[in-house]
């Protein structure tokens, strides 16, 4: 999946994430900001990472300040984010797909 | 060397007869010698001890470089005095090397954030570390480790000269001329003054800071005038209305309420729960609700609480009022109910200190004759053990308060905490810092299950019996990390910033700097 234009997804709140993509040059550039970063920074980053692999981005600049959210949540986030991103965020969201 | 925690504690700390924690009541029958202050006599009749300026006041105490100075924390975040003095010492006076001991800090004290970063306060003796001070000495500022210490283990450091105390400042409510000072009376009132009287009897000067001065004799009083040096008047010691924010708190969250009906539930359970029982509670929300359903149960049975130990909230002054506690045995005051309480009631609220009320090393404690005790806990390990003082992070920001006390002295001993916040685990495989040691710890209530401690045979029974359901802590851990993920370990620098002393004055933990993530 292509990173078109810039788009974001996701909040400053308590548990929530905010991931924020940019059309890149160089591969993936991640920027992570937690709130668990001690304890989660690798976690967080690894979701981020296999989330945007299975989702076909292979060229962005990343940011995502995470505030404790669930992976489930950090997942939802980055899709959204590519999702938006792309275009495909209202509808021809690949449910069953890359979805899962 | 390793302690009975499992905790390396650097052979470097256990120096001058310092050792490692062995256990609960290790130290229990050792005799000792209390140390005394140095008293300046006042023989020659003077009519009023009231000094001028806070300053005068420090300067006929002799304060010099170097010095230790101590305060109480009952106005909790509505606390002027500490700040107002330390500005006077430093920015006045131009004082430095100063060693602050004070009950416990909180952002009231933020100013003294700055005073460590300068390098002119270099220790600090707390049982709390909260906000800007926390986040400055976890960043190495502070020149030497900070000693936290539960509210018991505080004036046990004092009486047996491990704290030395050279001036100590008394923010009371009201006080007379020559020094009798209250936490009523005034206009800005805390309530009980317990924190503060161990200072009052060991520091070697003492000096009362107040904002009502009242007429000799100002009676009854918790810090006596033959223990104070001089009395200084300003115009406002502190905000009693930013007692009771932030940590002590009153929930309606139902995940709380259901958590606290639980710790009642199992209480009742007990063979503990009969006319004339004690109880504590913390200041965590779901631990300050057991209250309200308390109450059912002591109806339902027809008996009534012997005595509540420890702080004082509304909910708890209710109970006496509505006839169901004989006795207040009160630390501190958590809101304004409390306080006025306090004062309404000489007869059956009671002030004590709190070696009265915790000090492990004088000759029986009241917490030692409590049945049951309540806390909250930001992590607890599957040893039971709890960490109440620093973050997830590895960053100072609580305070052991009376946790450790209460634990060791009650006969049953309920953590009460959500399995998780946000994302963090709060029962673990291993807690960042252990402040009361998992041999006190009886039961555990989250909203995901109860645990019982399996040193506890007596009190599992006592569940079954009751029909309460129960696991065990590792399922309950196992299912925290199923909903969060495992968290990985936090990783150190060699440095110590802060040394956990048990209550008993051994060495529970330490805490060293926090090397920030590499990813």
């Amino acid at each position: 999946m292509q990173i078109e234009t810039m788009a974001m997804a996701g909040t400053l709140e308590s548990s929530d994430v905010q991931v924020t993509v940019e059309p890149g040059t160089a591969g993936i550039e991640l920027r992570l900001e937690s709130s668990v970063m001690n304890q989660y920074g690798r976690a967080i980053q690894k979701t981020v990472l296999d989330t945007l692999k299975r989702l076909g981005v292979s060229s962005a600049r990343v940011q995502v300040v995470d505030q404790g959210a669930l992976d489930c949540t950090i997942r939802a986030r980055v899709e959204c984010a590519v999702f938006r991103s792309a275009g495909i965020s209202d509808k021809n969201i690949p449910w069953g797909g890359v979805v899962q | 060397m390793k302690n009975a925690v499992g905790r390396e504690i650097p052979d470097k700390l256990l120096t001058g007869g310092k050792e490692v924690y062995q256990g609960k009541f290790h130290m229990d029958g050792k005799a000792y010698h209390k140390a005394g202050p140095v008293v300046r006599r006042a023989e020659k009749p003077q009519e009023s001890k009231v000094l001028g300026s806070i300053r005068e006041a420090c300067e006929k105490c002799g304060a010099h470089d170097g010095m230790t100075v101590s305060f109480h924390h009952a106005f909790r975040n509505g606390d002027y005095v500490t700040s107002m003095v330390m500005k006077v010492l430093v920015e006045e006076m131009g004082l430095k090397d100063l060693t602050v001991a004070t009950t416990s800090l909180g952002s009231a004290q933020d100013l003294l954030a700055d005073y460590i970063e300068e390098g002119k306060i270099i220790g600090v003796q707390s049982s709390g570390v909260r906000g800007r001070i926390g986040e400055v000495i976890s960043a190495g500022k502070l020149k030497t480790p900070a000693i936290i210490r539960s509210h018991g283990g505080r004036p046990r450091a004092i009486e047996t000269g491990e704290l030395s105390i050279d001036i100590t400042f008394i923010a009371a409510s009201s006080a007379d001329d020559y020094g009798n000072a209250s936490g009523t009376g005034g206009k800005n009132n805390c309530g009980t003054l317990g924190y503060a009287v161990a200072d009052s009897r060991y520091a070697n000067h003492v000096v009362v800071v107040t904002d009502t001065l009242v007429p000799f004799p100002n009676m009854p009083a918790a810090i006596s005038s033959i223990d104070v040096d001089c009395v200084v008047v300003v115009d406002a010691i502190g905000d009693p209305k930013k007692i009771g924010t932030k940590e002590a708190r009153v929930t309606e969250d139902p995940r709380n309420l259901m958590m606290a009906e639980n710790c009642a539930r199992i209480m009742a359970a007990t063979p503990y729960f009969k006319d004339g029982f004690s109880f504590q509670t913390g200041v965590g929300g779901p631990s300050l609700a057991v209250n309200r359903y308390l109450e059912d149960y002591m109806r339902e049975r027809g008996i009534v609480m012997g005595f509540a130990l420890g702080g004082m909230g509304g909910n708890i002054c209710d109970l006496m009022d509505k006839g169901l506690v004989r006795k207040l045995l009160d630390t501190q005051d958590f809101d304004t109910k409390a306080i006025e309480h306090l004062a309404a009631h000489p007869d059956k609220h009671l002030e004590i200190s709190t070696s009265e009320y915790a000090n492990p090393a004088n000759k029986g404690a009241y917490v030692n004759k409590l049945d049951f005790v309540v806390l909250a806990a930001l992590e607890i390990d599957t040893d039971f053990n709890v960490n109440v003082l620093t973050g997830s992070d590895g960053v100072l920001r609580g305070a052991p308060g009376g946790h450790p006390d209460t634990a060791a002295g009650s006969k049953c001993c309920i953590i009460v905490t959500p399995l998780v916040r946000g994302r963090m685990a709060t029962v673990c495989k291993k807690v960042v810092t252990v402040t009361t040691p998992g041999d006190c710890v009886d039961v555990l209530v989250t909203d995901y299950g109860i645990a019982v401690n399996p040193a506890r045979g007596d009190l599992i029974e006592c569940l079954d019996a009751a029909g309460i359901v129960h696991t065990t802590i590792e399922a309950l851990q196992e299912k925290a990390y199923s909903l969060v993920g495992e968290p990985d370990e936090l990783e150190w620098e060699d440095s110590v910033i802060a040394i956990l002393e048990a209550r008993d004055g051994t060495i529970l933990d330490v805490v060293r700097k926090i090397k920030p993530v590499e990813l």
